[in-house]
């Protein structure tokens, strides 16, 4: 499949919006580490922001960084979210609950752990009616999340915006799934070259297994490593870096993408 | 789009297990909903449950998939012959070239809730022995269906709650449209837990009796559970009378998070979508198998925009009285009953209804109608404000 990048969001650990990651993940300035804070999400109304956990500040945040760097607008656009897991706050918080003596489940909770919650907030928040997906292959959510917006894209779409993301997850649920640090990214891809394009993406699905393709150094590495969403670093650099390459990102074990990139 | 055969087909339900005890119950007007007496559940509601004797434990070289949702997915697969037509498909096309697309809302997160009971009351830690990626995981449903089939093309679980098994017919239909893969297993699966039972009953749209769609005195849904898988194939030349995707159509409401738009603005895109992608016109509908919860403000919404697009003379009806809303496999479920409907050759009505809604303007069934429909619709809507309907009928116009 091949496919246009027109831009890029990103929101992870000293990685604060697209603009400013690109010359470190271009290798051009050193990465420096420092916790994420939760993105502010001025777009949704007031109610809804004071009832959002953190997936859909990153998801609702990071959409917006990338189209902020384009002309396109939000209300015609179809989506594809991605994750590897709802918001494990709101998981947490329902299954001590439901253990408790009273079950009180609050309604609010309830409608927030429905996986498609980001989707939702985000329509609400750009008003758009477009189609939308939220879709959760556990480790692979990136891989599957972009097959799906690729696939969006040269089935009729002239254009389709994938989110991933994921964030930690509270005890004693992140001791079974250990999320290292919430990260999220946002591709607007398109059909045709626009004006804005970034780069060209050649997206093949083949069968066998091949590792990762490694990013940059130990520190981006750790966080690649962290968090399913962050599986996205190594084709995120390349894009900075604007230089043909080509990047392996595993597909569930058996399979793998090989993504080729040219840049625009 | 390219329309594409239901090869074949596999469900379970509180219906029954397989396309004829399902089509039985819905001939013979036997609705699964029963009064709620799942696990410690206290809730003063109706349930449509499948029978835990029913539900073995999963096959033993996947025994680390265990879990009430998976052994309602496999229930559903050893149907009906659904195992064969896919090692047949398997031997067609090969592993790698057959694409799964599950839907589901809650997966396994039962074992969580459980293992939340028995919590290390020193460090709060969970117990050993739940397996939180191969059960409570969302992506745990299609992992199990691939490697219970030994694929290995696409997998993917779509979870855009009430509409996910109905939006992976969409998914299937564009890996299919761009050469990913030549065959898809499509469908969902979701198992009653205590998070939906008493998220529903938070928000007080529980019914308090069997669920009753379209009733003048609706008050609220039964939540069920089940499954439905079905094998799509791109029609060949021989299946111009197979049963159908003709087309799907997706949309968002961009309202509110538990409600749905109150005109139902965004079913209606998402109807006619589908009929676009279908190249039909509301005309070419004969029966519509509705989302039709029993909520108050889904059956109003739902109805307005029904009649907004088809006017009032398309038969129509709920199904959810007799299955209950099986939240993300009532997609799928209701595309199978729409298949039933079409090969039978009769429209379901509603049970449980008694006195139509006099505010609603379609032409509600409430009795099972004997017109044989040709091409139908089939609409799933969902939490977040998702949208998704099927045109479904003969391969060939």
């Amino acid at each position: 499949m091949r496919v246009f990048v027109e831009s890029v969001g990103l929101i992870g650990p000293g990685l604060p919006g697209w603009q400013a990651a690109r010359p470190v993940l271009a290798g051009v300035q050193p990465y420096a580490h420092s916790a994420l804070n939760p993105p502010r999400v001025d777009i949704l109304p007031a109610a809804e922001r004071r009832r959002t956990g953190l997936p859909v500040k990153l998801a609702i945040a990071v959409g917006q960084d990338a189209l902020a760097q384009t002309g396109r607008g939000a209300d015609q656009l179809p989506t594809v979210f991605s994750a590897s897991g709802g918001d494990g706050e709101v998981i947490h918080e329902i299954c001590e609950t439901l253990a408790g003596p009273e079950r009180l489940v609050s309604p609010t909770r309830f409608h927030n752990s429905v996986h498609n919650a980001p989707a939702g907030y985000w329509s609400i928040a750009t008003r758009s009616q477009a189609k939308s997906t939220s879709l959760c292959c556990r480790d692979w959510s990136f891989a599957a999340g972009l097959v799906e917006a690729a696939t969006e894209v040269v089935t009729g779409s002239e254009a389709a915006l994938l989110l991933c993301y994921d964030a930690r997850y509270p005890e004693p649920l992140h001791h079974l799934r250990p999320v290292a640090e919430a990260f999220a990214t946002a591709l607007l891809l398109t059909r045709v070259r626009t004006a804005d394009a970034a780069s060209e993406l050649s997206i093949e699905l083949i069968a066998g297994h091949h590792a990762d393709s490694p990013v940059l150094n130990v520190e981006l590495e750790a966080l690649r490593k962290g968090n399913p969403a962050a599986r996205a670093l190594p084709l995120l650099a390349a894009i900075a870096t604007g230089k043909p390459a080509t990047v392996f990102v595993d597909y569930l074990g058996d399979g793998h993408l090989r993504i080729d990139l040219r840049a625009s | 789009m390219q329309p594409l055969v239901f090869r074949s087909l596999a469900t379970a339900s509180s219906l029954g297990q397989g396309l004829d005890a399902t089509a039985a119950a819905l001939i013979e007007r036997r609705s699964g909903l029963a009064p709620c007496d799942f696990d410690t559940a206290r809730i003063d509601s109706w349930i449509g449950r499948i029978a835990d004797e029913a539900l073995a434990p999963v096959r033993q070289d996947l025994a680390r998939f265990d879990c009430r949702n998976n052994r309602i997915a496999q229930l559903a697969l050893r149907q009906d012959g659904f195992e064969h037509a896919v090692e047949e498909a398997r031997a067609r096309h090969g592993a790698r070239r057959i694409g799964v697309f599950l839907g589901t809302s809650t997966s396994g997160i039962l074992q969580t809730e459980l293992a939340y009971r028995r919590r290390d009351p020193a460090t709060g830690a969970l117990p050993d022995d739940l397996q939180y990626a191969t059960t409570h995981n969302n992506y745990s449903l299609a992992d199990f269906v691939r490697t219970y089939f030994a694929l290995g093309g696409l997998s993917v679980v779509v979870s855009t709650a009430c509409s996910s098994s109905a939006k992976v017919f969409g998914n299937a239909a564009r890996a299919i449209a761009a050469g990913l893969c030549d065959a898809a297993i499509v469908g969902g699966t979701d198992s009653l837990c205590l998070t939906t039972l008493y998220g529903f009953g938070s928000l007080q749209l529980l019914a308090s009796g069997p669920c009753r769609p379209f009733d003048a005195g609706r008050d609220g849904i039964s939540i069920g559970e089940g499954a439905g898988f079905v094998l799509l194939e791109p029609a060949g030349r021989a299946d111009g009378n197979r049963t159908a995707l003709l087309g799907v159509g997706e949309s968002s409401d961009a309202y509110h998070m538990s409600s749905p738009h109150p005109d139902g603005a965004g079913a209606r895109l998402a109807m006619s979508a589908a009929l676009r992608a279908a190249g039909r016109s509301p005309g070419d509908i004969d029966y519509i198998n509705l989302h039709g919860t029993g909520t108050r403000s889904n059956d109003t919404a739902e109805a307005k925009a029904v009649n907004d697009l088809f006017g009032n003379d398309t038969a129509c009806s709920s199904t959810k009285g007799w299955t209950g809303h099986t939240l993300g496999a009532c997609g799928a479920l209701e595309a199978i009953i729409c298949e039933i409907a079409i090969r039978r050759g009769f429209m379901p009505g509603s049970v449980n209804t008694r006195t139509l809604d006099p505010a609603i303007r379609v032409r509600y069934l409430i009795d099972n109608a004997q017109e044989p429909p040709h091409t139908v619709m089939s609409n799933a809507f969902g939490f977040g404000g998702t949208n998704c309907s099927l045109v479904i009928g003969p391969a060939a116009a």
